[in-house]
């Protein structure tokens, strides 16, 4: 009975193949983790610290050699300075050694307490530096003639440093004041409003205008092509220039679009584009879908053009107008491609961050989630701050996700 | 809607529209290419355009149409003249009356030719809800191609023109953007500046060089992995094929804030090897997903009978796959060329050496109050070249690829 059904087991073919299978996803698998999953393990992990961009650098023990004193003859007594500093203003170095190496002709008259002499090498067990450690250890010496002469310069023999530092990042204390920091802000909900504001009016503008778009270059004409590559300049000039440009043109000073607008009397002062609240906002709005429309003209231009024209001709044989065309045959054929683009658009757009971090740097209310990771993190020093928006960012793009393999699935079949 | 479905009413309203809009784009397009402020009247336009409308559709086919076009074309200049007291462009025409001349002979054209085409074969009287709706279709579609040529040339102009004028010169008129002639290469001046005292040589270098590994990087890595999940069968194949796409939803912002603490702590910062690092990992999800597309389209029966002539699956790769999707191929490139070209906040986060700029990042080094608007424009121009050259070059590749990915056929 049972002879009838298809094996269950895995036979050695297949295993060889999904065993192939692997090895050819295996370089895309471990860059993608050690580049997208370790980051964002990463920033999980640097969320819950309080962990400012200064303590990037680890607290380091420094010294500062010098003679204090006149070393003129031979006899002469002066004092061996050593200026010992800890670098760090917030965290302690523990258990620093030292180790110098003495010029011949420099004796040591007393040494200090916590240093030995072993021929010409002085070592020395310094302890532990509390945060902003500072001390001058001195040291009475004497010098020969030939230590004179020789014209000696202490540093040329740098004193050696060694300390044991904990940095925060990768010790094991973690604190919610991130978060706290982060909710507690009353503009960090202005910032959610702007950016969903951003996402969701950047998106639905960079459809709507792609879609007439692409109704324009849905026929055959002369200079289709040439539009068609026209219409992608937007999309396929750096951001940064295209930004920059169209920071010049709206300048409220020098700025063309303000010349014009006066020389028309439509307004009669400068207007200052993206300087001021609520336009700032939909400047950059405009700019996105400016930037962002012929994508999705170009993905709904290639849905239309596989349209069956078949339909269309039954439908002019019925006596459809062209708006009912529109609204009847092709509308519902588009559904599925403007859904996909629509999530996909708007989690782009959500994610955005160089466009308004060029046109306002998040200025004038234009703050959005991601530009405000870079503010925390990079203009106020806060890394742990800028850590936990991006785990919000990351949270909200979860939920986002889940909807669009949902809808994905369905369209795609995948 | 139906008191608007008459011939006459829809024309005056069209009609009236097109005339404003015709007005508009001539005042915008010559105050940028003159310097001349000239003021578009819509008092004089708006009259003038219903008027030629209702003309045009007043044609009658046994006389020559081209006779009667010509006709209305010279009624519109008289009436523009009339509406406007014998001033049609806001000046005396004894002011520069040749090219007075010449622009009002533009406005007839630019007038009277659409609505020509707008209104053709319509009926002055009752319309049908079919006729109704084509001319105002038509005249959408004539409104559309005047918006999108000029938002999208507008800026491109504005990069290109100020790149090539002075600071004073622009701060004196802002409209001004004729060019000097007389200048000679002086214009060009900027960008001179730009190669010889920011060495922007060595940032066009750097770009191609990044941007030529990149590519190839992403290709070595995600051709095999596209292969895989595009055909052959393993568990866990579903969810590959789906968290590729996962993967391109992180935002770069959130992984580069851990990545520069990683670079700032073994030092890789600075340094474009660390650069390369990054780059291939943040396109090769997208190249796979794109791959993986095409490949799944390709026909398997000649990898089959590939695989049954004894081909390993490798070479069936090297020798069947990859010559069939080399279209494929190519756009996959040149997309990742351009993210890799564009690409501007991990340079911008990670290079502080001016010696080490890429092309964007220098260009970001431009954004200063000391550095004149001119030499950042030129800037722009001298990163939007390449990619546009190379962009127009092999658009059919850039549109074919990008969509075939994830439009089902």
């Amino acid at each position: 009975m049972n002879s009838n059904s298809p094996p269950n087991n895995i036979g050695p073919l297949q295993k060889r193949e999904a065993k192939l299978a692997w090895r050819m996803l295996a370089p895309t698998i471990i860059s993608i983790a050690l580049v997208v999953i370790l980051p964002l393990l990463a920033i999980f992990w640097i969320s819950f610290k309080p962990i400012g961009l200064a303590d990037l650098r680890p607290p380091t023990p420094s010294a500062y050699e010098r003679i204090r004193g006149d070393l003129t003859n031979a006899g002469d007594k002066a004092i061996l300075e050593y200026r010992l500093r800890n670098s760090s203003r917030t965290h302690s170095i523990l258990d620093v050694s030292m180790s110098d190496i003495i010029p011949s002709g420099l004796t040591i008259l007393q040494l200090d307490e916590r240093c030995s002499l072993d021929g010409s090498k002085l070592s020395c067990n310094l302890g532990d530096w509390e945060a902003g450690y500072n001390e001058k250890m001195q040291m009475p010496v004497t010098a020969n003639q030939v230590f004179i002469d020789s014209k000696f310069n202490l540093n040329e023999t740098k004193a050696k440093l060694k300390g044991k530092t904990s940095s925060i990042l990768f010790n094991f204390t973690f604190t919610f004041d991130n978060f706290i920091y982060l909710f507690d802000a009353r503009e960090f909900w202005g910032v959610i409003g702007v950016t969903i504001f951003y996402a969701t009016f950047g998106t639905i503008g960079a459809l709507v205008v792609g879609l007439f778009a692409a109704m324009l270059l849905n026929r055959n004409f002369r200079g289709q092509g040439f539009l068609r590559g026209l219409f992608l300049f937007p999309y396929v000039a750096p951001v940064i220039a295209v930004a920059f440009t169209w920071v010049t043109l709206f300048d409220p000073f020098s700025g063309s679009a303000n010349s014009l607008l006066i020389q028309m009397k439509v307004i009669s002062e400068p207007f200052n584009f993206f300087g001021e609240k609520p336009q700032a906002l939909i400047m950059v709005t405009l700019f996105e879908v400016w930037r962002y429309f012929p994508m999705s003209f170009l993905f709904i231009l290639a849905r239309m053009q596989s349209i069956n024209s078949d339909i269309y001709e039954a439908a002019d044989m019925d006596g459809a107008s062209p708006f009912q065309k529109f609204y009847y045959l092709s509308l519902p054929q588009l559904m599925g491609i403007l859904s996909v683009l629509f999530l996909l658009r708007f989690i782009w757009t959500f994610n955005k961050f160089d466009d308004i971090f060029l046109l306002t740097g998040g200025n004038a209310g234009t703050r959005t989630l991601t530009v405000n990771v870079y503010e925390q993190a990079f203009a106020i020093s806060n890394i742990g701050a800028g850590a936990a928006v991006a785990v919000v960012i990351f949270i909200i793009l979860v939920i986002f996700s889940i909807f669009f393999f949902k809808l994905l699935s369905k369209e795609e079949g995948l | 809607m139906s008191f608007f479905r008459f011939g006459y009413i829809l024309g005056l309203i069209i009609g009236a529209l097109w005339g404003a809009i015709i007005v508009i784009v001539i005042a915008i397009s010559f105050s940028l290419l003159t310097g001349e402020p000239i003021t578009p009247s819509l008092t004089g336009a708006m009259p003038t355009g219903a008027i030629v409308a209702l003309l045009v559709i007043l044609r009658r086919p046994n006389i020559s149409l081209f006779f009667q076009t010509i006709l209305i074309g010279l009624i519109s200049i008289i009436l523009l003249t009339l509406f406007r007291f014998a001033q049609p462009l806001g000046i005396p025409l004894w002011q520069n009356s040749l090219t007075q001349i010449l622009g009002l002979i533009f406005f007839a054209f630019a007038l009277v030719w659409p609505l020509t085409k707008f209104f053709n074969e319509l009926p002055i009287g009752k319309l049908t809800r079919h006729e109704f709706e084509e001319a105002i279709i038509r005249f959408l579609m004539g409104f559309g191609y005047l918006f999108f040529i000029l938002i999208v040339a507008i800026p491109f102009f504005i990069m290109v023109m100020t790149s090539l004028k002075s600071q004073q010169a622009l701060l004196l008129n802002p409209l001004d953007y004729s060019l000097d002639i007389s200048r000679g290469w002086a214009l060009f001046r900027s960008y001179i500046e730009l190669f010889n005292d920011y060495s922007f040589g060595n940032y066009l270098i750097n770009s191609f060089f990044v941007s030529i590994i990149t590519v190839l990087v992403t290709l070595l890595f995600s051709v095999p992995g596209a292969y895989a999940v595009a055909r052959l069968r393993f568990k866990g194949q579903a969810i590959m094929s789906r968290s590729i796409l996962l993967i391109y939803m992180v935002p770069m912002i959130v992984l580069a804030l851990p990545i520069y603490i990683a670079f700032s702590m073994v030092g890789l910062r600075n340094s474009i090897f660390g650069i390369l690092l990054i780059y291939p990992v943040t396109t090769i999800p997208v190249a796979l997903y794109m791959l993986q597309g095409y490949f799944r389209g390709l026909p398997f029966e000649v990898e089959e009978a590939g695989l049954m002539d004894g081909l390993t699956r490798l070479k069936v790769i090297w020798q069947i796959t990859l010559p069939l999707s080399l279209p494929a191929i190519a756009s996959v490139s040149l997309y990742v060329f351009m993210i890799a070209w564009n690409e501007l906040l991990l340079a911008f986060m990670l290079l502080d050496d001016p010696s080490k700029f890429t092309l964007t990042r220098g260009v970001a080094m431009l954004n200063s109050s000391e550095i004149p608007r001119q030499h950042l424009m030129a800037g722009s121009v001298i990163a939007t070249i390449p990619i546009m050259l190379i962009f127009l070059g092999l658009e059919r590749f850039m549109t074919k690829g990008l969509t075939a990915g994830s439009v089902k056929g």
